[in-house]
C-alpha cells in the first residue's frame, strides 16, 4: 500500500463526505427549525438528479442542468411543505414518518411513470471529464475535485447564511423557541417554507452533482438518506456544524474501512476470505461509528443535550 | 339451408370440445413474483414483458399469470410466495430476479410440490446439493456467464486480473466462476456493498495494483455507476465482465464509457435463428424499445411453460416435470437442453458494445464456450 493511493482514498473519502454534507444539512435544518422527521429528503435528491438529466438531454448544458436541479428540488420541497408538511408540525414523530413515507412512495411511482423505469443518461461537462494531476503525482477525477469544492463552498454559504444574515437569525431564533419568534412578528409558516425549499434545494443539487457520476434512477435516493440520517444523528440533531464534521467522519470511515479493513484481514486470512471478512465489517463501519458517538456522547457531537 | 345447418353443427361440436377442455384443464395458475419497483426494477420489467409477449404470441388461454413486486426484498418476496401458493393457489412460480431471493423462496415453494420456473437467478445452492426435480432455471447457473468471461480473458492473453462483485450469492458464485476458467494472477480481489453506487476506493485499489485487466460483475445501476466512474478515472485497463454489466436496459445510461467493452451472454439480439428474430421484432413492436437478455429469458421461460402445458397436465406433476425437462421449444438462444440438475446446457457467446446510429448496444464477436453446463450438477442427487 503506498502513500499515493491512502491519498487517494482520503480524498474519496472527503467527496463522499461533502456530499452528504450537502444531503445531510437540508435534513437537518428541517429538523431543528420545524422539529420534522422528514424521509422523504431522499425524493427530493432523486427530482434533482432527474430534473438534471432531463434537462442535460434536451440543451446539452451542465450548468443549466444544475439550475433546474436546484429550481426543480425548491418547488417540490415548496410544494410539498404547503400542501402536506404544514400539518405535521403539531403531529406526533411517528405520524410525520408515516405521512413522509408515503410521499417517498408518491414521488417515486410519480417518476417512473413520468420518466420510465430505466435508469436515464447525466454525462459530466467535458470540462471536467478525465483525471487532473495532483501534486505528488496523484492522478484524480477533476469532476470529483470540483464536487468536493461545490461542498466546501456550499458549506461556507450556509455559514455565512446562518450567522450573517436576518433569515440566518430567524432560523437560529425558530430553533430556539418557536412561539416566541411568532409572537415577535416573524411570519413563521413563510419561514417554515423557505427553510424546507433551502434544504429541498440542496438535496437536489447533491441528487444531481452525483447522479453525473452514478446512475439516475427511481429508488437513488433512498440509500443515501440513511446516510444521511446516521450523519446528522452522529453530529447532533439540528446542528449545521454537526451536520459538516459527522458527514466528513461517516465519509471518511466509509471509504477507509472498506479500502482498510479487508487489507487489514489479509495479515491473517487468505485473500478471498478476508475480502468477504472485511467488507462485512466495513459496511458495518459507520453504524458502529454511530454507536460509539452515541454512547460517548448520546446526543451528537454538537447537539443540545435534551 | 342444409350448409349452414353443417356449419351450425360443426361450430356447436367445436363450442362443446372447447367447452369439455375448458372444464377438464382449468388454465395454468402461474405466479410471477419479480422486481418491479426501486433500483433494479428495470431487470424485473423486462423479465416480465418478455413473458407476457410469449403468451401474447401464443394467443393461448391455457395459462393466467397473477404479477407481484418483490421490491428487491427477501421478506417480501416470502410473503409473495406464501400468498400466490395459499390463497391464490398457482401451480407454476417464477420471476425472481436476485439470488437472495430465490433462495429465500424457491426451496419452500418446490418442497410444497409447486414448480419453479427460474427466469434469471441460478444461485450454486440450487444447482447442486439443494437441487429440487421441480426446479428448473431456464437462464444460467449464476457462475455461467463468468466462466465464460474467464475463458476469454485467458484468450485474450490477460494474465493479472482485479476482480469485484457485490457481497450477495451471485456476487460470491460469480468471483467462484470467473477463477474457475481463468488462469492467470490475481491482482485483487474486491467485495462491494449490494447497491453500492461509489467506487471511487475500489477504482483507486484498481490504479494501484498494476492489473493487466478488471474482471468485475454489478448488475443494474451498480454496473452504470462503476463505469461511468472508471471512464472518468482515467485508468485504461481492458475490461471484461458478464452480460448483466452491459445490458441494454443500461447501456443508454453508460453511454459512450462503455464503448468497446467485451461481455459473455447466452443471449444477443444479433444471435442468428429464426427465434430471437421474431422475438427481437416482436418486443421492439410492443414496448418500443429494444430487448435485453432479462426480456429474452422472460420470453423463454414463457414458451417452455406453454410447451409443457400442451403436454402434460400440471396435476400429473411426473408428466409435467417430464415435458419441463424435454425443453421442446425454440430458444432465442438456438440450443438449448436441461442438464441433469435442470440447469441450461447452451453456448456462451462473447459480445462488443457497439453503437449503431444512437444506439448502443452489443454484437457477438466469438463464441466463449460451446454447450456449457455447470459444475454443480455432478452433486445434484435426485
Amino acid at each position: 500500500m503506498s502513500w499515493l493511493l491512502l491519498i487517494e482514498q482520503v480524498l474519496n473519502g472527503l467527496q463522499l463526505g461533502v456530499m452528504l454534507f450537502v444531503m445531510a444539512a437540508g435534513l437537518t435544518l428541517v429538523f431543528g427549525v420545524m422539529g420534522l422527521i422528514n424521509l422523504a429528503h431522499g425524493s427530493l435528491y432523486m427530482i434533482g438528479a432527474f430534473a438534471a438529466a432531463a434537462v442535460a438531454g434536451a440543451t446539452g448544458s451542465f450548468l443549466l442542468a444544475l439550475i433546474a436541479a436546484l429550481g426543480a428540488a425548491a418547488a417540490a420541497g415548496a410544494l410539498v411543505e404547503i400542501i402536506v408538511i404544514r400539518r405535521l408540525y403539531g403531529r406526533d414523530h411517528l405520524d410525520q414518518v408515516l405521512a413522509t413515507f408515503a410521499l417517498i412512495l408518491i414521488f417515486s411511482e410519480g417518476v417512473r411513470w413520468a420518466f420510465g423505469s430505466f435508469p436515464l443518461f447525466l454525462d459530466i461537462p467535458s470540462y471536467l471529464s478525465g483525471p487532473v494531476s495532483l501534486p505528488g503525482g496523484i492522478l484524480y477525477p477533476a469532476y470529483r475535485l470540483a464536487i468536493i469544492g461545490i461542498g466546501l463552498a456550499v458549506a461556507l454559504g450556509l455559514w455565512a447564511l446562518i450567522s450573517h444574515t436576518r433569515l440566518g437569525v430567524q432560523i437560529r431564533a425558530g430553533e430556539a423557541d418557536r412561539e416566541m419568534i411568532a409572537a415577535l412578528g416573524v411570519d413563521i409558516s413563510k419561514l417554515y417554507t423557505v427553510v424546507f425549499a433551502l434544504g429541498a434545494a440542496l438535496a437536489g443539487l447533491a441528487g444531481a452533482l452525483v447522479g453525473a457520476i452514478q446512475s439516475v434512477q427511481v429508488g437513488m435516493g433512498e440509500p443515501v438518506l440513511i446516510l444521511a440520517f446516521v450523519v446528522i444523528v452522529i453530529g447532533g440533531i439540528g446542528s449545521i456544524k454537526g451536520a459538516f464534521v459527522g458527514a466528513l467522519l461517516v465519509g471518511l470511515t466509509d471509504t477507509l474501512g472498506g479500502f482498510l479493513l479487508p487489507q487489514l484481514f489479509a495479515l491473517f486470512m487468505e485473500p478471498s476470505a478476508a475480502g468477504a471478512v472485511g467488507s462485512a465489517l466495513a459496511s458495518m463501519a459507520i453504524y458502529l461509528l454511530m454507536a460509539v458517538v452515541l454512547i460517548v456522547r448520546p446526543a451528537g457531537l454538537y447537539g443540545e443535550p435534551a | 339451408m342444409k350448409l349452414s345447418t353443417l356449419g351450425g353443427l360443426a361450430l356447436a361440436t367445436a363450442l362443446a370440445a372447447t367447452g369439455v377442455s375448458a372444464a377438464g384443464h382449468d388454465p395454468v395458475k402461474v405466479g410471477m413474483i419479480t422486481t418491479l419497483s426501486g433500483g433494479g426494477a428495470g431487470l424485473g420489467i423486462d423479465v416480465r414483458d418478455g413473458f407476457m409477449l410469449a403468451l401474447k404470441q401464443s394467443g393461448s388461454d391455457a395459462i393466467e399469470v397473477v404479477i407481484e413486486d418483490d421490491q428487491r426484498k427477501p421478506d417480501v418476496a416470502v410473503q409473495l410466495a406464501d400468498k400466490l401458493i395459499q390463497s391464490d393457489k398457482v401451480d407454476v412460480l417464477t420471476g425472481i430476479i436476485w439470488s437472495n431471493l430465490a433462495m429465500a423462496v424457491v426451496p419452500s415453494a418446490t418442497a410444497q410440490g409447486k414448480f419453479y420456473l427460474s427466469p434469471n437467478a441460478g444461485p450454486s445452492a440450487l444447482a447442486g446439493k439443494g437441487c429440487h426435480p421441480n426446479y428448473f432455471n431456464v437462464a444460467w447457473q449464476n457462475d455461467n456467464l463468468h466462466e465464460a468471461a474467464g475463458a476469454y480473458a485467458n484468450d485474450a492473453g490477460f494474465a493479472n486480473s482485479f476482480i469485484l462483485a457485490p457481497n450477495y450469492p451471485a456476487g460470491q458464485d460469480a468471483l467462484t466462476g470467473y477463477k474457475r476458467f481463468y488462469k492467470g494472477d490475481l491482482a485483487g480481489e474486491v467485495f462491494t456493498q449490494l447497491g453500492q453506487t461509489d467506487y471511487a476506493a475500489e477504482i483507486a485499489q484498481i490504479r494501484a495494483s498494476g492489473a493487466d485487466s478488471i474482471f468485475f460483475f454489478l448488475p443494474g445501476g451498480m454496473g452504470i455507476s462503476f463505469l461511468k466512474q472508471y471512464a472518468d478515472s482515467g485508468v485504461e485497463i481492458p475490461v471484461v465482465g458478464p452480460a448483466f454489466s452491459f445490458d441494454q436496459g443500461i447501456l443508454q445510461a453508460v453511454g459512450a464509457a462503455a464503448l468497446g467493452v467485451k461481455n459473455t451472454s447466452q443471449w444477443s439480439k444479433d444471435l442468428d435463428n429464426e427465434a430471437n428474430k421474431v422475438f427481437v421484432a416482436a418486443f421492439q413492436a410492443e414496448y418500443g424499445r429494444l430487448p435485453s437478455l432479462y426480456a429474452s429469458q422472460g420470453y423463454d421461460t414463457a414458451n417452455l411453460l406453454l410447451s409443457a402445458v400442451a403436454k402434460a397436465d400440471v396435476n400429473d406433476a411426473d408428466a409435467f416435470r417430464a415435458a419441463l425437462k424435454e425443453a421442446d421449444f425454440a430458444s432465442t438462444r438456438g440450443d438449448f437442453a436441461f442438464g441433469s440438475n435442470n440447469h441450461p446446457i447452451q453456448d456462451i457467446y462473447v459480445r462488443e458494445v457497439i453503437q449503431e446510429g444512437e444506439i448502443f448496444t452489443n454484437k457477438i464477436v466469438a463464441t466463449g464456450l460451446t454447450d456449457h453446463s455447470d459444475v454443480y450438477a455432478a452433486e445434484c442427487q435426485m
